[in-house]
């Protein structure tokens, strides 16, 4: 009788576990009453843009698809002062044409990038486009482009007359790297925007010219030689010097992405740095002299971070963080990092995600936004790396190797082939709508956001001045998506354009806390974030049945203003005093 | 991973070959790549895991020897359980129920799926190999989590390989070592491919778990040296077969590619357990515990 009471018990136990697999996040689609309505216009708006991923040596031909399966990068910026946001794609591969797509005002878009001389910036011995940012480094009052490449990097110069001059020698930035992403940031508030640029793989490499097969990670968790980033300070008169060092921000793990806010509310703008095969590190600025590597509960927590986006997911008046990483069922659960910031009081971020915020698949870009004006941000994740043949996976011949010595799978000649099989392909993006204390649930399907395709870079922009936030996808081998958001505007909204004086011109790093019903809410001024990508500068919070109240603004000089009685539902083009 | 040995059953077969009991050995050779794992890369993801597995191995084999057999059975079986599906369990997210279920039917495994008195596979092999076949939306297993650190591993191995021949487990060890390098040559001229990509999963640090606790467990495979030669041949034999069908894409065998040794093991364990128990059955020295 007690043998089989437990065997009874045991049977339950085994029963137990199937079902709780069941109610897996990522093992079925939930059913919930979206409130966000999404729309994929892109080809209606005149976008037809079409990534092309890079070709590589010979050498690495076996495993090109998995190397190269990286540059879509979508930013957005006003680039001829319109008041209307236009956006830049990166494609490459050498010869295929970069885009700068001009906002029309009528629901169209334009590319100039050809007339504007922004187009032709992949080629052999200068390299391939892999993210780009924009940024006013010179305060001539238009946004200028910096441009991640494997390859020399490039700074193009806004004229102000519809074209751009490469100043990149200039300048002093003419560096050799292999570089997915950089970011704006005046690090030491003398109004000059200075720029970060991070290495994936190591800046020695020259992917069409191999010296040596031994250029990928030497661990999965904890590897250290990948490329080194870069902190070019901006002198003036247009010259950047290199103070990566003495800085010590040269962060050698293979950094795919980076965000720059004031995470420890000091007033100085802190780096947050997304690391594939190892963990995030946060560089904390001590008054713009030096950086200092905070532990912050992140230094044992090693996963393979691919994007990293800053928003006040419970409107505390807190920069939190959300770092994307990969799921695999079976294989491998990383899963994306939710991270509650209590620096203040505990010093060190709180991981805090589950179900379907965990677990997203492959996931690469996300972006916080309020897509539904509720007063909360809701969260946009681009799922996917690989999709080719459906039936074949390179999962299981990647497992051979994913565990073994570093020296074995460091050289590329030691992976086996991908050839025509698909690595987490078809996965599909996610809309995470934020319901406050109950958490994100996702409402991709009844939004609808169904592609499928491998999704790269997400930004977020009021792309036709409604009042509301559309999402921009970029995606690898692919077609860019335009998600135009449809009858989602329910609530009230405030939008916020600055414009520094004392500052840098874009503003890049403001920090603005907006107050309203009993809750403020904390943004920052976008210099790049997410993977490749850079929301539009500016700044909107959706207020749900709220009127704004008082707005706080934190210039990047360190100079404090204070606004009240701003009206609901506008922009407000706010000038920093002098 | 590997059950302890009960005292009469080691002292016949003369496993105690000095004055440390060879179990004790194995309890230490665990909580050694534990402590290496957690110090240098923080293998666990959270002691609240270890607290789980742990609690509840030792737990339930409290409860159910006592309440079963009439005496509290000795915990080191139950403590190298509970650290290695620990280490072992790599599941979704933060949760937990694949830790506490885990422990719970990896123990209870030894009470329930039972012939002739004595249990049939190995409590952890059990364990992990269910939840990847049934639970792998939650659950994955150990892979890359070990900072690919050659230095680490040599440790681990040193100590391990000493422990094996203490533990006169050596030739099991080795056996599978030899059998897994000739069939990934065997693999390599089928498959093609580099051949370091063949050899390189022994490398890794779930083999270190699966070579010196599972694969050696002397509770779970058959009484003689030569036939626990055979079974390991097999075991690898069989794990080349679904590393083979894992490189054709063979749909069918889809879940076990995510870990060909665990699965080869729990397949061919029982098996050979079983043959085994019918082959000594009524014999004097038969194998059949006394229970």
């Amino acid at each position: 009788m007690r043998r089989l009471a437990v065997t009874l018990v045991f049977i339950a136990a085994v029963v137990a576990v199937v079902i709780l697999n069941g109610r897996a996040a990522g093992s079925a689609v939930p059913s919930a009453a979206a409130s966000i309505r999404l729309h994929e216009v892109a080809s209606v708006t005149g976008i037809d843009f079409v990534h092309q991923s890079p070709t590589l040596d010979p050498q690495v031909q076996h495993i090109a698809p998995h190397i190269a399966a990286l540059g879509a990068c979508v930013s957005v910026a006003d680039v001829n002062n319109d008041g209307w946001a236009d956006l830049y794609f990166t494609s490459s591969r050498f010869g295929a044409a970069n885009a700068l797509y001009l906002n029309q005002k009528d629901g169209k878009f334009r590319d100039v990038a050809g007339q504007a001389g922004v187009a032709a910036l992949n080629r052999a011995g200068e390299g391939v486009s892999m993210a780009a940012v924009w940024g006013d480094y010179d305060n001539d009052g238009f946004e200028d482009l910096f441009v991640s490449k494997w390859g020399y990097q490039q700074l193009q110069r806004n004229l102000g007359n519809g074209t751009f001059a490469d100043v990149t020698a200039e300048a002093g930035l003419r560096r050799w790297m292999n570089s997915n992403g950089a970011v704006w940031l005046d690090f030491d508030r003398d109004g000059l925007l200075d720029l970060y640029v991070t290495g994936y793989f190591r800046s020695d490499i020259d992917f069409w010219n191999l010296r040596s097969t031994r250029i990928m990670q030497h661990s999965w968790e904890f590897a250290t030689n990948g490329g080194k980033n870069l902190l070019f300070k901006n002198l003036g008169q247009g010259r950047f010097q290199d103070v990566t060092d003495s800085l010590g921000v040269g962060s050698t793990r293979w950094t795919l992405a980076a965000a720059a806010a004031d995470f420890n509310d000091d007033g100085w703008p802190d780096l947050y740095l997304a690391n594939d095969y190892g963990p995030e590190e946060l560089y904390l600025n001590r008054e713009g002299k030096r950086f200092e590597l905070a532990r912050a509960g992140l230094q044992d927590d090693s996963k393979s971070g691919m994007a990293v986006t800053v928003g006040d997911v419970y409107n505390r008046g807190r920069h939190d963080v959300f770092v994307t990483n990969i799921s695999e069922k079976g294989f491998l659960f990383q899963g994306n990092n939710l991270r509650v910031n209590f620096l203040k009081e505990l010093d060190r971020f709180d991981e805090i995600a589950s179900g379907v915020v965990a677990d997203a698949g492959w996931a690469w870009g996300a972006q916080f936004g309020d897509l539904n004006n509720d007063g909360l941000l809701d969260l946009v994740v681009a799922n996917g790396f690989i999709s080719a043949d459906s039936t074949r996976s390179y999962w299981y011949a990647m497992s051979k190797i994913a565990g073994a010595q570093g020296n074995i799978f460091e050289d590329a000649r030691n992976w086996p082939a991908i050839g025509t099989a698909s690595l987490s392909g078809f996965e599909r993006s996610r809309v995470l709508m934020n319901r406050g204390a109950d958490g994100f649930v996702d409402v991709a399907e009844e939004s609808g956001v169904t592609d499928r395709l491998d999704g790269r870079a997400v930004a977020m922009a009021d792309l036709f001045n409604r009042g509301v936030l559309d999402v921009i996808v970029a995606n690898e081998n692919a077609r860019a998506l335009i998600y135009r958001n449809a009858d989602s505007a329910r609530g009230h909204w405030v939008e916020l354009k600055l414009v520094g004086s004392r500052s840098n011109r874009s503003a890049i790093g403001a920090e603005v806390t907006v107050e309203f019903g009993n809750v403020r809410q904390r943004q920052v001024v976008d210099g790049g974030s997410g993977f490749c990508s850079q929301n539009d500068r500016r700044l909107h919070f959706g207020l749900g049945t709220a009127r704004p109240g008082r707005v706080l603004i934190r210039w990047p000089s360190g100079r404090e203003q204070t606004l009240e009685g701003l009206q609901a539902d506008e922009l407000h083009v706010i000038t920093e005093p002098a | 991973m590997t059950s302890a040995p009960a005292p009469a059953e080691a002292s016949a077969r003369s496993v105690v070959a000095s004055a440390i009991d060879p179990r004790y050995l194995i309890v230490f050779l665990i909580t050694l790549v534990l402590v290496l794992g957690e110090a240098r890369y923080g293998i666990l993801g959270g002691y609240d895991r270890l607290a789980t597995t742990l609690g509840i191995s030792l737990i339930t084999e409290v409860v159910l020897s006592w309440w079963l057999r009439g005496r509290v059975a000795n915990l080191a079986s139950a403590y190298i359980t509970g650290i290695s599906l620990a280490l072992l369990t790599k599941p979704q997210a933060n949760i937990l129920w694949p830790f506490a279920l885990g422990a719970f039917l990896a123990i209870a495994s030894k009470y329930v799926l039972t012939y002739r008195g004595r249990h049939l596979w190995n409590p952890s092999n059990f364990a992990i190999a269910l939840m990847v076949l049934v639970a792998s939306d939650s659950v994955a297993i150990l892979s890359h989590q070990w900072g690919n650190d050659l230095r680490i591993n040599l440790v681990i191995w040193a100590f391990g390989l000493v422990i094996a021949w203490r533990a006169k487990v050596l030739h099991v060890t080795l056996a599978y070592v030899v059998c897994f390098i000739v069939l990934a040559l065997m693999r390599n001229a089928i498959v093609g491919g580099p051949l370091l990509a063949e050899l390189a999963p022994i490398t890794g640090p779930m083999y270190q778990l699966f070579v010196f606790f599972m694969v050696t467990d002397p509770r779970t495979t058959v009484g003689t040296r030569r036939g626990r030669v055979i079974v390991v041949a097999i075991v690898a034999l069989v794990e080349a077969l679904i590393r083979v069908a894992g490189d054709f894409q063979l749909p069918l065998l889809r879940p076990f590619y995510v870990s060909p040794p665990i699965l080869a093991l729990a397949i061919v364990g029982p098996i050979a357990m079983l043959w085994d128990l019918r082959r000594t059955a009524g014999r004097p020295d038969s194998r059949t515990a006394k229970a």
